[in-house]
């Protein structure tokens, strides 16, 4: 099928452009040059920007751990549902949305790729099932490989080579898309209810540091040329005065990284941004984090931002949600997976009249506005960390507008205005740079050739949203801008029409991305794997990958490794 | 011979995934690795209760059909439902449930799991609380204690304690089977001089439990290792190998779940006994469960159907939520068929709930009490069923199973059960596990693989086929009576 979009604004910066009036034309699921004009069907975006797809770099949307909040939050989803219709299924929101629901509330907002940031490898397998269940968008998701045994051990021995292979033969038997680390060693701490405090805190029983594992796995990253960083959520996260930790893990890949190439993201930033020795003394860290990552090109983050509402939180970092239960006394899910990983559900309220929420919410905007490459921070609230993803269009309106941040900042506990930096901050971004940001940078960043810009060749994702940037501004007008990217006009996935004005026309399936990791030569499993398999797990050699069939729409990536 | 490696065992919750198969002639005729009962299912499940065709009620009789007609009846029936119950799925797979779930929402009928009679309380309590938990392989690395409490793995999930827990060999626990064949033989021993001296003395056993009446308090509790401890109304065969065992007085488990809530909190009891057992021993045991590296709970029907139920179950997640301020602690329900897990999983991530999920005005609703099938039934809602992989006649409250066999009603199932004889159309469907492949759920949440091993009979189909094509001939009525209504 051949389409036209006509006369739209197109944003495409990875591309250099920057507003141009022009035409896309799409064939067969990807931008061509030009299609028949009189056969293709003509979408009229006149006064409309367009926009590749939305790319979300960090977005907990399926598996165990997600699931575990569905489960444990009927409350969050009986005001929020949707019903039934001739094309859709039926669903429930709000901050842990049902499966079907995930994909069509990201569809409406423009958004096509959604990468999930958080597997257990021993879990991958629901995972991936749930993927089977999110309609329209493409999905990846990221193992947890920080405090897998295997890890530990390979890289105290100085083994690094084959630390890849098994990294390797992990993520392509989990179907995964990159090396995720959260909390390096406090994982495998927590299997016996402790943390360790900083980098240079040993593993107890494993004789490693979180800075070796963070190296290691860096280096590992390399050897394997996979197309995104390691993706790391730091120690610490969550506590004061953890702004420290965060330069030093930037620190401690400095130099390792090439010709000015990324070698590590820090995800949902604001978290590990914090100044201060206690909550009552609780201060931004953004400046601290913002002038390091000026100064280098080593490192990309996303903001993690948060919004004021009710949310769930989940990571893989137990005791960092044991310590948020303890805070708030809500209720609490612990979900430790053997031999790899931990896991933490609590509910959470953001309230504009706390403190510390107040302090975590401008956090999280000075630092988008702070560093000042949007190449190098994308627009995420870690949902539901910082709330659901629901509240993107919020975030541009922030971003795009100081009359914005002062609305709100307006309705926040005093204490926390007089000590926001925002204030003092006039930078205002524009449509080609909220377009980075939010699809651009972030494709950028995770290697995805065909997706974020609208070149010839890539995917036929599409945003439209309904704003005229030759006659709106951003600034005085944000409300407008909120609205017009809370509904896309159109968003066409493949280059088919799925969405008109917030409004699902296609219940599609949506792929799923994954790395064909291939070594120099193929990974045999040996004699001693097997071995240690048996030791370390309670399921069998042969039943623990994830074999393509559990994939319905299966996107492989091949990827040559240096080992 | 053909053997065939690394099957997963389709029959209780512990999923173990390591039998192996002998094939000959297309038949399974060893198994190896399995418990009885795992041996059992693979070597009888073909037996004479076994439905060939496809079954249709014609004046009272059952008598056989085409798959067409029966697939073709059961949608009309279903398709001219107006409250519909889609009851069972706790044996088959997760992709049989996924079809079942999306069969629900098109006739606007409630989709409900076995869990409503079994751990239904247990994912209650989890939403009012949050749990503690982890995979069952970080139990095996690391308990050193281990309770069970209204559960006998012994009997119910028989290689759970082999391959888990007490007798599994972990990273930073080693397996306690030495010790418990050493202390076997030990009280084969006593048992030997119990029943001399019965014969010489005449006296009947004593009707205490033993272990209150030893010398010392409990010799085991304060050893080093791993430690087993059983809580339950009976002496069960689990019970047995314990290290400690607490008969609690029937009814009585939340008292004795709040007494152990106050002992670690350092709170003394002003009482002597706390449901039939002296405060001395529970403090023992409270000082074991604190000073643990990791310990363990374990709990199974006889805490979520005892008097309290739900109370219950909130005791034990807040107790194990409580232990964690002081120490490693985690908790799990031992769930009983293999694949309730993953009933609850998939109806979660599609609808947001576990069970009891009800699709009558178009989106998911859920209110169990009112939303879960037997409430249904009790209140003779419901005008018509289908039955996946479950018995409900045989388990059901009388008047519930009343209801349901007055209504339309549907079985798809291997075997000709209570409630198959009762059906207006019986489905023969596969074995999952043995005949279909699939996924299921360990109790722990962890996925697993079923293989297909053996050829199901003839013309006999897989749960997730039959229900696509109940679901393709539904949605085919329905269009019918739609361009039909827009003629007129
Ligand atoms: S314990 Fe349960 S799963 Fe394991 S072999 Fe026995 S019946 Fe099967
Ligand atoms: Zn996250």
């Amino acid at each position: 099928m051949e389409l036209l979009v006509k006369n739209g604004f197109v944003y495409d910066p990875l591309n250099g452009i920057d507003g141009e009036k022009m035409d896309i034309a799409v064939k067969d699921g990807k931008i061509v040059e030009k299609v028949n004009e009189r056969k293709a069907k003509k979408i009229d975006a006149s006064g409309m920007l367009v926009m590749p797809g939305g790319v979300d770099i960090h977005s907990h949307i399926a598996g165990s751990k997600v699931n575990s909040g569905r489960l444990l939050r009927p409350e969050d989803h009986f005001k929020d549902f949707e019903p039934k219709t001739p094309i859709t299924r039926s669903g429930v929101g709000y901050s842990v949305p049902s499966t079907f629901t995930t994909g069509y509330r990201y569809a409406r907002m423009g958004y096509t790729t959604v990468m999930d940031p958080a597997m257990a490898p021993l879990e991958a397998k629901h995972t991936h099932e749930e993927f089977n269940d999110i309609p329209i968008i493409d999905k990846a998701s990221y193992p947890l490989l920080g405090d897998w045994w295997f890890v530990l051990e390979y890289l105290r021995e100085g083994r690094i080579e084959e630390c890849a292979r098994y990294v390797a033969w992990m993520i392509t038997s989990t179907k995964g898309y990159a090396i995720k680390l959260v909390n390096p060693g406090g994982l495998e701490t927590w299997g016996f209810g402790h943390n360790v405090r900083g980098l240079d805190d040993q593993v107890p029983y494993f004789c490693i540091t979180p800075r070796e594992i963070i190296r290691g796995l860096c280096k590992v990253n390399k050897l394997l040329n996979l197309p995104h960083t390691i993706h790391v959520h730091t120690n610490n996260l969550g506590k004061p005065g953890n702004y420290v930790t965060a330069v030093e893990t930037m620190k401690c890949v400095e130099d390792l990284a090439l010709e000015n190439k990324p070698a590590i993201h820090i995800t949902h930033c604001q978290f590990c941004a914090f100044k201060g020795d206690d909550w009552r003394t609780l201060e931004s860290g953004s400046e601290d984090i913002a002038n390091y990552v000026n100064g280098h090109s080593h490192a990309t983050m996303d903001m993690g931002q948060v919004i004021f509402a009710d949310t769930t939180t989940m990571t893989a970092d137990g005791p960092f949600q044991f310590a948020l239960y303890e805070l708030s006394g809500n209720k609490w899910v612990n979900h430790d997976v053997e031999t790899e990983t931990s896991g933490g559900i609590v509910p959470f309220h953001y309230r504009r009249k706390s403190y510390v929420h107040a302090v975590q919410w401008s956090i999280g905007l000075e630092l988008a506005l702070l560093i000042r490459d949007p190449w190098k921070i994308f627009m995420t609230t870690d949902h539901p960390n910082g709330g659901p993803f629901i509240a993107y269009p919020k975030i541009i309106a922030w971003l795009m507008s100081r009359k914005a941040r002062g609305a709100t900042l307006k309705k926040v506990n005093p204490r926390a205005r007089s000590r926001s930096l925002l204030p003092s901050i006039d930078r205002e971004l524009g449509f080609c740079e909220i377009a980075i940001m939010t699809r651009a940078g972030q494709a950028k960043a995770l290697g995805l050739k065909d997706k974020g810009h609208l070149g010839i060749g890539a995917d036929a994702d599409i945003a439209i949203y309904n704003v005229n940037p030759e006659t709106t501004d951003p600034s005085r007008k944000y409300k407008s801008v909120r609205r017009a990217f809370k509904q896309a006009a159109n968003t066409i996935k493949d280059g088919k029409i799925v969405v008109n004005d917030g409004e699902i026309l296609k219940h599609v399936g949506g792929a799923t991305m994954w790395l064909d990791v291939q070594t120099l030569e193929p990974i045999k499993i040996t004699e001693e794997m097997k071995r240690k398999f048996k030791e370390y797990w309670t399921v069998e050699y042969e039943n623990y990958p994830v074999t393509e069939h559990y994939l319905e729409v299966s996107r492989p990536i091949t990827v040559k490794a240096d080992v | 011979m053909p053997v065939v490696k690394a099957v997963t065992c389709p029959v209780c919750g512990s999923l173990c995934d390591d039998i192996e198969l002998t094939i000959e002639d297309k038949e399974i005729v060893k198994v190896k690795n399995g418990c009885a009962m795992c041996e059992s299912k693979f070597l009888n499940y073909n037996g004479k209760h076994r439905i060939r065709k496809p079954l249709i009620r014609k004046d009272g009789k059952l008598v056989k059909a085409t798959l067409k007609e029966a697939v073709r009846k059961t949608a009309e029936i279903l398709a001219e439902a107006n409250y519909p119950i889609l009851y069972g799925w706790s044996s088959t797979s997760c992709e049989a449930t996924r079809v079942g779930l999306e069969l629900a929402e098109e006739v606007g009928g409630v989709i409900d799991n076995t869990a409503v009679v079994c751990h239904g309380p247990s994912l209650l309590s989890v939403q009012e609380i949050g749990i503690s938990s982890c995979t069952l392989g970080q139990i095996r690395h690391r308990a050193d204690l281990v309770i069970y409490w209204g559960s006998d793995p012994w009997s119910a999930h028989p290689r759970h304690i082999e391959r888990y827990t007490t007798f599994s060999e972990g990273r930073f626990e080693r397996s306690e089977w030495r010790g418990y064949v050493a202390k076997i033989k030990a009280s084969i021993g006593r048992k030997k001089i119990e029943s001399v001296l019965r014969r010489l003395f005449l006296k009947k056993k004593p009707t205490v439990p033993s272990s209150y009446l030893e010398g010392r308090v409990c010799p085991t509790i304060s050893r080093e290792g791993r430690k087993l401890i059983v809580i339950d109304v009976r002496r069960t065969k689990s019970a047995e190998m314990a290290d400690y065992f607490i008969q609690v007085e029937p009814n009585k488990d939340y008292e004795l779940l709040q007494a152990f809530r106050a002992l670690i909190r350092d709170q003394e009891l002003d009482v002597d006994k706390v449901a039939g057992v002296p405060v001395e021993y529970l403090e023992e045991v409270s000082d074991a469960m604190v000073g643990c590296n990791f310990g363990a709970l374990f709990f199974g029907v006889g805490l979520t159907m005892s008097r309290g139920k739900l109370r219950n179950i909130d005791a034990a997640l807040s107790l194990v939520r409580d232990l964690n301020t002081r120490t490693k602690f985690i908790i799990m329900p031992m769930r009983g068929h293999f694949n309730v897990a993953g009933a609850n999983t998939v109806s979660t991530w599609q609808t947001g709930y576990p069970y009891a999920v009800d699709f009558s005005l178009g989106y998911p609703r859920y209110n169990p009490g009112e939303t879960s099938v037997v409430d249904v039934l009790m209140r003779k809602e419901s005008d018509a069923a289908l039955i996946v992989a479950s018995d409900p006649v045989a388990n059901f409250p009388r008047k519930a199973a009343e209801h349901l066999v007055e209504n339309p009603l549907v079985v798809v199932d291997p075997h000709m059960n209570a409630t198959a004889h009762m059906a207006d159309v019986v489905l023969p469907s596969a074995f999952v596990g043995i005949e279909a492949s699939g996924t299921a759920y360990r109790m722990d949440h962890v996925p697993l693989p079923l293989k297909r091993v053996a050829e199901p009979p003839r013309g006999v189909l897989p749960d997730e086929e039959i229900l696509r094509r109940i679901l393709s001939e539904v949605r085919k009525i329905k269009r019918k009576k739609q361009v039909a209504a827009e003629a007129q």
